[in-house]
This record gives C-alpha cells, structure tokens and sequence, in this order.
C-alpha cells in the first residue's frame, strides 16, 4: 500500500474513533454531558490520539529502520570484486537502487512482467537492454551480482512495506479499541488530552534545539578537524589571510586575525549608521508622530526590512561605490582606490539595519507607561526633557539589547559584504580601502574548487565557529540586558 | 454625618479665586466625562472633590493642568481661567503651567531613576538651585515635607521604584512639592497610606494652604472633613453641589449628596 493511502487509511481510523468516543461518552452518560468527567470531544479526541499516536510513530520507526536494514542485508550480498570495479561500495549500493527503481518502473509500464523481474536466473544484458528500452537511466550495464542485488532489493522493500501497512493498521485498530474501552462517564479525558498537548509542544521545543545542537556538532566536528590540520594558534594569532590556490595544503596562510578586523569595521561603520538613524526615527515616532503619519511612516520604514540583502549588495556595488568614489577617489580627494570598500559596505549595511533598530526601539520605547510621561510632565518638564530625561533612561537597557542583535545581524552578513566590500583580507586603518569579513571568507572557501578535506577548505568551519561565538556571546549579553530592563518599573 | 472641624470654617470665603471653571466639558471621544462644570477654586484654600468611583474627579482635576493634552481621546472645552487668565489659551505654554500647577497622580509613577533624582528632576529642571548643596537642601525639605525623609534618609541613591506602594505615593508627593507649585492638585494622595502617614500628609496639606491652594481627590469622607474648606461633590460627570465644606456635610441641599456621605450611593 503506497504510504500517501497507508497515512489516510490511519487518519481515517482515527477520525471514526473520534466520532465513535465522543457517541460512546455520551451514551454512557444517557446523552447529557454534564454527566461525563469530561467534555464529549475530549473523549473523541482522547479514542483519536490513542489511533495515530502509536501508529504513526510505529511508521516513522520503521520508515527509518527498513532502509538501514535492507542496505546492511545487500551489502553482505554484494561480492568484493564489484565494489572494486564501482568505486565505493556507496556508488554501488547506489547503482543497485537504481536498478530496483528501473525494474519497478517498467514493471509498472509493462514492459516486463513480474516474474521476469523477479527471475533470478534473468541475464542481465537482456535485462539492461530492456530496461534502456523502457526510457529507464541506467549506467552502463547492470553485472550480475548488481540485478541480483536489485532484485532481492525489490523482493525485500515489497514485502517491508507489506508488512509495515499491516502493522500500523493494526495498531491503529489496536488503539481504536483501547481507546473505546477507556472511555466511561469517570474517565478523565481531559486530563489526557491536556498531557498530549503539552508532548506536543515540548516535541516541537526539541526538533528546534536538537536541529540547533546537530549543527552545533557539526560545527565543531569539523572545526577540529581543522585544527588537526592546521595549528590552532596560526589561526587565532596569525595576521595574515593568504589560503594556496592549489587546495592540496601547501603553504596556506589561514590567519583569522584580518578576517575579524574586516568584520569588526565594517559592522561599526554600520552602526554608526544605523543606531543614531534608526534610534531618532524610533523617537520620533513613537514620541512625536500623530497616529496618522505613524500609521504610514512606520510600514515604510519596515519595507527597508524586506529587501533582500542581495539588492543591497547590488546597491552597494552600483550606487554607493561609484558615489563614494567621485568625492573620495583619484578625481577627489585621493584616498580611495576602488568603489569596493569599508565605508561602501558599512553605509548600505547600515541603512539595512535602520529598520531593525527603529523598530525594535521604538517597541522599547513605547512599552514605558504613560504614566512615566505623566509624571515628568506634571511636574513642568517639556517634551524633550521627558524624553531625553526619562523615558530614554527607562528605554535605555532595552535600547541597547536592540543594538546588540543589530551588531550580530552585522557580524554575520554576507551578500553586502562580498559585493561592497571586496575580498582582499587587510588589516588596515584607512576606511576607503577594500577589506573582508569572516562570511565573505566562508563563502569564498567553499565556492573554490578546494578538497573537502584540505586545511583551506575546513577552515571554513573554523570561521564558522568564530562567528557563531561572536554573534552568540553578543546575543546572551543582549538577551541579558534586555531582562535586566523587564524589572525595571515593576 | 460627619462634624466639619470649626478652623476649617473660619476661615473661608475672603480669599482670592484662584481657578476660575466655566462650562468646562470634557469628552473621551464619544464619552462625556464632564458636563457643564462651573466651579471657583479659592487660593489659600483646601478643595475636596468627592465622589463615586469613574464620576469624572480624575478628568477634571487634570483640566486645571492641562495632562488631558496627553490623551489623544480627550476633548476639552469651556473656560479654565487662573488667576484670569485662561490656561487653554493658545499663548498659554503648558509646560509653564504645569510647573505652577504641580500634580500627584493617582497612581504612584516614581521615575526608574534613584530617591534623590526623583525629588530633584523638577528643580533642576527649572533651575531652582544654584549649586549641589543648595538641591541637596531643596531634595532634604521636600522629603521631610512628604513625611518621607527618615524612611529614605540612609538609601538616597538607591531606584525610586524599588519603594513600597505608600512610600512611592509620598515620594511623588514630595517630588510635587519640591518644585513649589502655586497650585498643587492631589489625586488620592493617602489611598495606600497607613493612618500616621495620612496624618503627616494632611499635616502637609494644611502648611501648603498658607501659601498655595490645594485640590484633593478622595474617597475618604472623613479626610475631607478634615483637611478641606471647600467640597465639590461630583456625579456622573456633573458638579452636584459645591459649598463649604461643614455645610455639604452637615447640611446638604442635594439628595444625592446626602445619600453619597451617608454611603447609601457610591
Ligand atoms: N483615558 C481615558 N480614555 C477614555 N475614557 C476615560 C479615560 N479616562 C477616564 N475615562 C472615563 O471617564 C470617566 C471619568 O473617569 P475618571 O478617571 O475621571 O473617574 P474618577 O472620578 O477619577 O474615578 P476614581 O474615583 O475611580 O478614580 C470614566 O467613565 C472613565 O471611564
Ligand atoms: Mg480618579
């Protein structure tokens, strides 16, 4: 049974044991709910979650399982010689899917019977041929050892997935009929319910934090790999960024020091911007605007938001650059040698973040109490001193939260940084000059044509993990912040 | 009912007019909060306003100092004349006259900011000292004068918001009085107070009448008994009666006003 039917067949189950508990309830009750511990749908649901909870779950177990058993069980069938003819026993166990999938389909199309498939005595040139015919792909000839392969791979995946249908029906029905047998006037349905709710939601806290502990692992993984390769201290304390074009070791140059100074400028360079830009356009509007061109300023504002950051790149490159480069280049005042530079990509970074720090700040601000403003205006303070005086004093903690995750969103951009601020890795003072980040790094590495497992291309993790430090130390302490602010006039 | 003490009647009626409130109307977009309020508050003279609970006391206690100009809904009209000279006047500038017309809220709003910059904001503001030890002075008397000194004395410097409900409420009370307002507008001012602390604030309002006039909001009869010379008795929106204060509560002309003080409405 194809799965799509299988997961509709076991839907539908529960959708009867739904309507089948909450009947059952009532009757029990002689139809009057009051009667009943709980309310009626509570038992329908109470009857459908005991019918999808074991029988889905048995499906994912199994969906998981039966490939990894069925692969362990070909390999062993797979004799040395071939998989020292395909390469790697991987390419091989490939090949055979792929012709378990060829059989399938022509069997499908009818251009070989079943049995045919099935004939373990089938020479495989004819097999091949026919396949070719049906318009399967198959590369090169299929050997003998690989059709048997495919062929027990199809035998066992069929009756695998016989198996597993009857499985899960099974225990669907299973759970239809513990569920009925619960189900009386005392049950506390509710309870149960409540309880699967709350499964629910931790299951969904724990995909987000398992999938954020794998790729942490990953990182690091990989990040030791790196430092297998290459030594630790080069990495931290070495000031120059020079990575061999050969990809095969050689003498790299793999000094993060530059990479962090290009990160570290450029993102202040983007929030002088974007923190005294976007703060004034957050007091101004949460202060001064009539709700009316709030109404309208604000969404406006926030579309800046919107743009993707690769048109920012482009603006960077095609506007900025070229601006820039009539008032500071060779025809002005001499200090800029290209239209690629620190200042490019910090002036349109920040006019990318003016948005995240006006309205993040601009909640702040709105979230101290009128009475705050009352307050200081009972007392004769003018508009300005109030806001100057006590509600950026109140705003402040959060203010600064806000400022913390727009530098982290910084630390970590990429598109403007490799179209505005080129690629050389410099550690230099003038602004003008073309530098690079920490991401603008990460992707060049692995867009070359480097081995995985060269020092030059891991490297990459190693730069990853600086990051992921940087913009998480930068984070907690903005997260910190923030809290410390919540107890502030309570 | 409740016995007016004599002092308070001696005293009234050969003082100036302080406040002058003409036809005053107040609307909370389609709400109206005040209807045809006429009323004459006296300088060196304590006025209570009275009343059950949303009747409009709070609106228009904030009339007289214009905080309704904070409320977008808030719609005012009629004439609000101080010493002649009408506060809703376009050459009017509301920040001057919030600071001759000083306020404490109902609720307590100390600011995040610590005891000593709480009572200080307003003098310093307006410049009332020349020098540190001058606002130190100033912070010191506005502080005993809100009976809050000796609680406070040894912590100047830690947040106004870390005080307790009533110690908040005599903070501002005390911040109000630090700017020397002519008129000081009080909204509930003793409603977390313990008994000695409400007596040490009617002792306050009672020095401030010497030199200031004062509008108390309250939901103490007694209170206003004790430290009012005038009542105004308000009722859905309307001034009900306004008179002296042993008058209104010994000798009401209105029904609902007698109910109101014998707590039979309310
Ligand atoms: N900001 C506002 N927006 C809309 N309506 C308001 C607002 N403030 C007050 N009101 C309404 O105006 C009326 C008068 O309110 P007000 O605060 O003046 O009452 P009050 O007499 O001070 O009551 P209390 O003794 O409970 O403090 C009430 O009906 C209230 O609902
Ligand atoms: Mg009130």
């Amino acid at each position: 049974m194809p799965l799509f039917w299988l997961i509709l067949a076991v839907l539908g189950v529960a959708l009867a044991g739904f309507i089948l508990g909450r009947s059952r309830a009532l009757g029990h009750a002689g139809g009057d709910s009051r009667g009943l511990h709980s309310l009626p749908n509570y038992y329908g649901w109470n009857v459908a979650l005991k019918i999808m909870v074991p029988a889905f779950g048995l499906l994912v177990v199994w969906l998981l399982l039966q490939p990894l058993y069925i692969t362990s069980q070909i390999s062993e069938m797979i004799p040395e010689a071939s998989v020292a003819d395909g390469g790697s026993l991987g390419l091989v166990l490939a090949e055979v899917r792929r012709a378990a999938e060829g059989l399938d389909a022509a069997v499908a199309s009818g251009a070989m019977t079943e049995e045919f498939a099935r004939d373990v005595r089938a020479d495989f040139a004819d097999v091949t041929q026919r396949l070719k015919d049906a318009g399967q792909i198959v590369t090169g000839t299929i050997t003998q050892p690989i059709l048997n392969a495919a062929q027990s791979y199809r035998i066992m995946t069929a009756t695998g997935n016989m198996a597993m249908s009857v499985a899960v029906l099974v225990l669907a029905l299973a759970g239809l009929a513990w569920g009925l047998r619960q189900t009386g006037v005392s049950f506390r349905a509710r309870n149960v319910v409540e309880t699967s709710v709350r499964a629910l939601l931790i299951a969904a806290a724990s995909v987000a934090i398992l999938t954020t502990v794998g790729i942490v692992l990953s990182l690091v993984f990989n990040t030791v790999e790196f430092f297998r390769l290459y030594p630790a201290s080069e990495f931290f304390f070495g000031t120059n960024w020079a990575p061999s074009f050969s990809g095969r070791g050689g003498a790299s140059d793999l000094g993060v020091i530059p990479l962090l100074w290009g990160t570290f400028y450029i993102s202040i360079v983007a929030l002088l911007v974007a923190v005294p830009i976007g703060l004034f356009a957050a007091i101004y509007l949460s202060e001064y605007a009539s709700s009316r061109v709030r109404s309208i300023a604000k969404p406006a504002i926030e579309v800046l938001a919107g743009i993707p950051t690769i048109v920012y790149g482009l603006f960077a490159l095609l506007t900025v650059g070229p601006l820039l480069m009539e008032v500071f280049g060779k025809e002005g005042l001499g200090w800029m040698q290209s239209g690629t530079s620190v200042m490019t990509a910090g002036l349109v970074m920040g006019i990318m973040l003016i948005p995240f720090v006006s309205s993040l700040s601009d909640d702040i601000i709105n979230a101290v109490p009128q009475a705050m403003r009352d307050g200081s205006y009972g007392l004769g303070a003018t508009q300005s001193e109030t806001i100057r005086q006590v509600v950026l004093p109140a705003a402040l903690p959060g203010i600064v939260g806000a400022i913390l995750l727009a530098a982290s969103r910084a630390i970590g951009e990429t598109m403007i940084v490799v179209l505005g601020a080129g690629a050389a890795a410099r550690l230099e003072l003038n602004p003008f000059e073309a530098m690079t980040t920490v991401t603008a790094k990460i992707v060049s590495q692995l867009t070359g044509d480097a081995d995985f497992a060269s020092p030059e291309a891991l490297v990459a993790f190693a730069l990853g993990m600086t990051l992921f430090v940087l913009t998480l130390g930068l984070n907690v302490f903005a997260l910190f912040i923030v809290r410390k602010y919540r107890e502030q006039y309570e | 009912m409740y016995d007016a003490p004599k002092t308070a009647e001696s005293t009234v009626s050969q003082n100036e007019i302080k406040f002058d409130c003409r036809d005053c109307q107040v609307w909370y977009g389609d709400t109206h909060a005040i209807k045809d309020v006429n009323i004459q508050i006296e300088d060196n003279t304590v006025t209570s306003f009275i009343g059950p609970s949303g009747c409009g006391k709070s609106t228009f206690l904030r009339c007289l100092n214009r905080m309704n100009d904070t409320i977008d809904v808030a719609r005012v009209e009629g004439q609000f004349l101080l010493d002649g000279e009408d506060i809703y006047d376009r050459k009017v500038d509301p920040v001057q006259l919030r600071a001759k017309v000083g306020m404490v809220f109902q609720k307590p709003n100390p600011f995040p900011k610590s005891i000593y910059d709480n009572v200080a904001y307003g003098p310093k503001i307006h410049g009332m000292a020349k020098n540190k030890a001058e606002l130190d002075e100033i912070v010191e008397r506005a502080l005993r004068r809100g009976a809050i000194w000796d609680e406070v004395k040894d912590r100047l410097d830690q947040p106004g918001t870390g005080l307790s409900g009533g110690q908040q409420q005599r903070l501002c009370i005390a911040r109000a009085v630090a700017t020397e307002p002519e008129v000081l507008l009080m909204d509930e001012p003793c409603s977390a107070l313990d008994p000695i602390a409400t007596a040490l604030v009617e002792e306050l309002i009672d020095e401030l009448r010497t030199r200031y006039s004062v509008v108390i909001v309250t939901h103490s009869m007694q209170q206003a008994a004790r430290v009012s010379q005038k009542t105004a008795f308000f009722h859905l929106g309307n001034l009900v009666e306004f008179g002296d204060t042993g008058e209104i509560f010994t000798n009401p002309n209105d029904p609902r006003t007698e109910s109101y003080i014998t707590g039979r409405i309310g």
